[in-house]
């Protein structure tokens, strides 16, 4: 192509040109163009899944591009490993911070780095380190050890480590997912500082406010093709820019039948229950599911959804309030009686708690029943029954297993959770919690999970849906309820989505109505 | 992950095929991982055999011996038994707990405080002297179970209730059992300032075949004693309790995911106090037999680190409970050919390396070699 050869009149620090990333099955990125210029925040905008994420993993070298040219400052590159990445200036700060907890965080900003080479002349360093933090207002004391640190100031760390290593281009993976309001202001703070020295920063996110705040250009994906290249933000609004991620003016409805909600089976009042960390997590939460009904829960990861969930069961103790399924008390009591009260989950983390990936498709499935007749007699397990009721809902539930001798941990993700769904749906729950149930599964197996659930709520059981995926929730659910530093901030019934990206965003209902009216 | 890709020329010579290393996307058949325990026992011996040549010996020869001296007879096939014995009920008390993934590393201990609480039935005493020999049996049965449930529910309980690592607990709680014996066998119970206890009295030993040499002529000075049939028994049960009931399908879902299992509402720590008793039981249960079927008395050297072979045991039969007992008898041969062959240290070494090949292959029950034929470019 002729055209690279060609001095550029703006300075593009980046520019990326008809990348193709292929995984099996999926086309992650096709034919994508990216530029990005010197001092700019440019971001990167989709839905789970569009390919954002793995188009930087392929600028951070990470991933190799099955096609597509990357060039850095006029250069092409070919980069093998991110220290190639690095050494080309170019950094990635990932959602999954990779630091050691015991060290300090001057000790993690040198890990992997050709100095000091002996001695550890920490003091040193410390100040080095102080110095680039305090260029960028990146405030974290170099001397801390990790785990004493907030999230927010171990996000100051790893971007303290590419500076560091003298990146001119940080690229930011959902930075914002993960921390609190104050904190994500001090991040943009930050940003706009290094923009200001230069910087390049690439911003991948789904959250619109954020991206209309912080960035100066924006590029749109969706299913791996850019929908929109480069626009200014200031050209574009909101509403323009959830049309090009989304694709479709309205919000897509799943079929769904009239129930008429029945009795209340779910009454959550005023819960109180603490993180793992000791944190409060839950700050008096109440809110009602009554039969025949999907109730979603809305929020950003991590204000509180998960501990909620695990509360609910009784995997973590309540230190306040009151948890009512069926008129019964079940605050504090153990998980097989919530489980005998006919309460179910559906984990959000399919391999690490839903399932024994080490056992068998039948172990799986009766995980809930194996001590109840006719699978459990007696003293024993009675494994013809236990294999017969596998074989059963392998058929109902249509699981790919050649038999269900198979080990689950060869499963695929939308097989695995057809296991867990099995299992807790054949249970016939008067209470489900869905956590996430459709993570990272493909379109069939997301329609397929959905309308088991719709088919749940049709038979009178009540649902508690937990998901981050607001499209998701807005379809399936009657009524969505607001989470927020885990507190419940509203509830709307009519689908508003401007009101409840308002609520996730920490205003109450009553203030978001109050200024309506004023 | 896991891509060893021989396609790169080896030192300028291109080899005609292609081999690949993959993990495993079905499940190996039933047969495949005791084939791999016996292929993990067969390198292990020809390794043996490898160090015995450059050491300047005959391996077929010295093998043939060691054969010879462990099976060779009905004689020395006894020996061999009595030295699997104890083998037998430490490996079950492993592989119990390791089924749940409890890394009871205490079974030396509590083998030593089995012997104890077996040896205070005789030496307190707690049974009159001229008590039934039936009496003796099941009272320091029981008594030698207890006190190596009670070593193991000091690091169960504190596992459970603290989270202490059972490794290091248990372990450590070896060191203090051995001294608590020493302390009785030195002070309280020495026989005339040796380092032992009297010699119990024979009401208070175990049956031995040879007991029976006046009906059964061949059983005649055969030592096999009545601790054989407590391993087997206890086999059984514990191979029903892990594959039949509704507890060991506890235990194997806690092995597996922790996680899993409290989320389908199994308390683990309750399971982590209640393995860690009866597989300190089965450990003292070792501890009391080989005291009242072999040493007859108290004292120091009673176990030549039965407790970590038990370890070994466990793994090399794949924790199940049945194959523990024919592992046994195969460890109990090599215990045995230690004192036929010089230097004695080769049997050890077998069984070091046997452990070795063990773990080594196991990456072939998650990974297949796929060898394909190299096509010309």
């Amino acid at each position: 192509m002729d055209q690279t050869n060609k001095p550029n009149e703006i300075t593009n620090v980046v520019r990326m040109q008809g990348i193709v990333k292929r995984f099996p099955g999926v086309l992650a990125n096709n034919q994508v163009d990216f530029e990005l210029r010197r001092g700019e925040v440019h971001a990167l905008l989709g839905e789970n899944g569009a390919g954002k994420s793995t188009l930087m993993n392929v600028l951070a070298g990470l991933y190799r591009p099955d096609g597509g040219t990357v060039i850095v400052n006029d250069k092409v590159v070919n980069f093998s490993s991110p220290r190639d990445a690095i050494n080309a200036g170019i950094g990635m700060v990932h959602q999954h911070f990779m630091l050691v907890p015991s060290q300090s965080v001057t000790e993690n900003v040198l890990l992997g780095l050709d100095e000091p080479r002996f001695r550890m002349h920490l003091p040193r360093y410390n100040r080095k380190i102080a110095e680039i933090a305090g260029q960028y207002g990146l405030h974290v004391d170099p001397a801390a050890k990790i785990w004493q640190l907030s999230v927010g100031e171990q996000q100051r760390v790893e971007i303290l480590k590419m500076l560091y290593r003298g990146a001119d281009v940080l690229i930011m993976d959902e930075p914002t997912a993960v921390l609190a309001p104050s904190e994500i202001e001090e991040l943009f703070k930050t940003l706009r500082s290094m923009t200001a020295q230069g910087k390049s920063i690439v911003f991948i996110s789904h959250k619109l406010h954020e991206v209309m705040e912080i960035s100066d250009r924006v590029t749109v994906l969706q299913k791996g093709v850019v929908t929109s290249a480069c626009l200014p933000i200031s050209s574009v609004t909101r509403a323009d820019l959830a049309r090009l991620m989304v694709g479709r003016e309205v919000v897509f409805r799943v079929e769904k039948k009239h129930v008429e909600p029945g009795e209340v089976v779910l009454s959550v009042k005023d819960l109180q229950a603490d993180n793992d960390k000791g944190l409060p997590a839950l700050r008096g939460v109440s809110l009602d599911v009554r039969e025949g009904e999907v109730v979603g829960l809305a929020g950003v990861a991590g204000n509180g959804q998960s501990e909620l969930a695990e509360t609910l069961v009784g995997l973590r103790p309540v230190l306040g309030g009151k948890v009512i399924v069926n008129q019964k008390d079940v605050t504090n009591k153990p998980v097989k009686f919530g489980i005998r009260q006919g309460v179910s989950l559906i984990p959000a983390d399919r391999t690490q708690v839903g399932t024994a990936p080490n056992l068998s498709v039948t172990d799986n499935v009766i995980m809930k029943k194996y001590d109840q007749a006719p699978i459990g007699q007696g003293w024993m397990v009675n494994a013809l029954e236990a294999n017969k009721y596998a074989a059963e809902l392998k058929e109902a539930y249509d699981i790919m297993v050649p038999t269900v001798d198979t080990s689950v941990r060869l499963l695929s993700g939308g097989n695995l959770q057809k296991v867990i769904l099995a299992r807790e749906i054949s249970s016939e729950p008067k209470l489900m919690i869905a956590v996430q149930p459709t993570r990272g599964l493909d379109v069939g197996a997301i329609e397929g999970v959905q309308r088991l659930l719709l088919a749940q709520r049709a038979d009178g059981a009540a649902i508690l849906l937990i998901s981050e995926e607001l499209e998701e929730l807005l379809s399936l659910s009657d009524r969505v309820y607001v989470i927020y530093e885990g507190g419940i901030m509203g509830e709307v019934a009519d689908g508003d989505i401007e009101k409840i990206g308002q609520m996730m965003t920490g205003t109450r209902l009553e203030q978001i109505e109050m200024q309506g009216e004023a | 992950m896991t891509q060893a890709d021989s396609t790169k020329p080896i030192m300028g010579f291109k080899l005609p095929f292609k081999m690949k290393v993959e993990p495993r996307v079905v499940d190996p058949p039933r047969w495949y991982s005791p084939m791999l325990s016996v292929i993990a026992v067969v390198v292990a011996l020809m390794i043996g055999a490898l160090v015995i040549w450059l050491g300047g010996g005959e391996p077929w020869k010295v093998y043939a011996h060691i054969a010879r001296s462990s099976f060779g007879s009905v004689g020395v096939l006894s020996d061999t038994m009595v030295k699997a014995i104890p083998l037998m009920l430490v490996g079950l008390a492993c592989s119990f707990a390791f089924r749940m993934r409890l890394w009871n590393i205490g079974a030396e201990g509590q083998f030593f405080l089995g012997a104890f609480g077996a040896s205070m039935i005789v030496l307190l005493p707690v049974l009159p002297e001229e008590a039934p020999k039936w009496q003796f049996i099941i009272v320091m049965a029981l008594s030698g179970m207890l006190f190596g449930a009670l070593w193991g529910f000091v690091p169960g309980f504190l596992k459970a209730k603290f989270n202490v690592n059972e490794i290091i607990s248990t372990l450590m709680m070896n060191y203090i059992a051995v001294e608590w014996n020493n302390f009785f066998i030195y002070a309280v119970w020495t026989e005339g300032g040796f380092q032992m206890s009297r010699m119990f009295q024979r009401n208070a030993w175990l049956p031995r075949l040879s007991d029976f040499a006046e009906a059964i002529p061949v059983f005649r000075g055969l030592t096999t004693h009545m601790g054989l049939l407590f391993a087997i028994v206890a086999a059984i049960i514990l191979w029903l309790v892990l594959s039949k009931s509704q507890w060991g399908y506890e235990i194997r879902l806690i092995g597996d995911n922790p996680r899993a299992a409290e989320y389908a509402g199994i308390s683990i720590s309750k399971n982590v106090i209640l393995v860690m008793l009866v597989s300190g039981a089965l450990a003292g249960l070792a501890g009391m037999s080989e005291i009242a079927g072999v040493v007859h008395r108290l004292q120091g050297a009673i176990s030549p680190g039965y407790g970590y072979t038990g370890i070994i045991i466990a793994w090399l039969a794949k924790l199940n409970p049945l194959a523990v007992i024919l592992v046994s008898i195969l460890f109990g041969a090599l215990i045995l050919a230690g004192r036929e062959v010089q230097p004695s240290g080769v049997p050890t070494l077998i069984q070091g390396v046997i452990m070795v090949s063990l773990i080594a292959i196991d990456f072939f029950l998650r990974n297949r070699i796929r060898i394909t034929r190299r096509v010309e470019e």
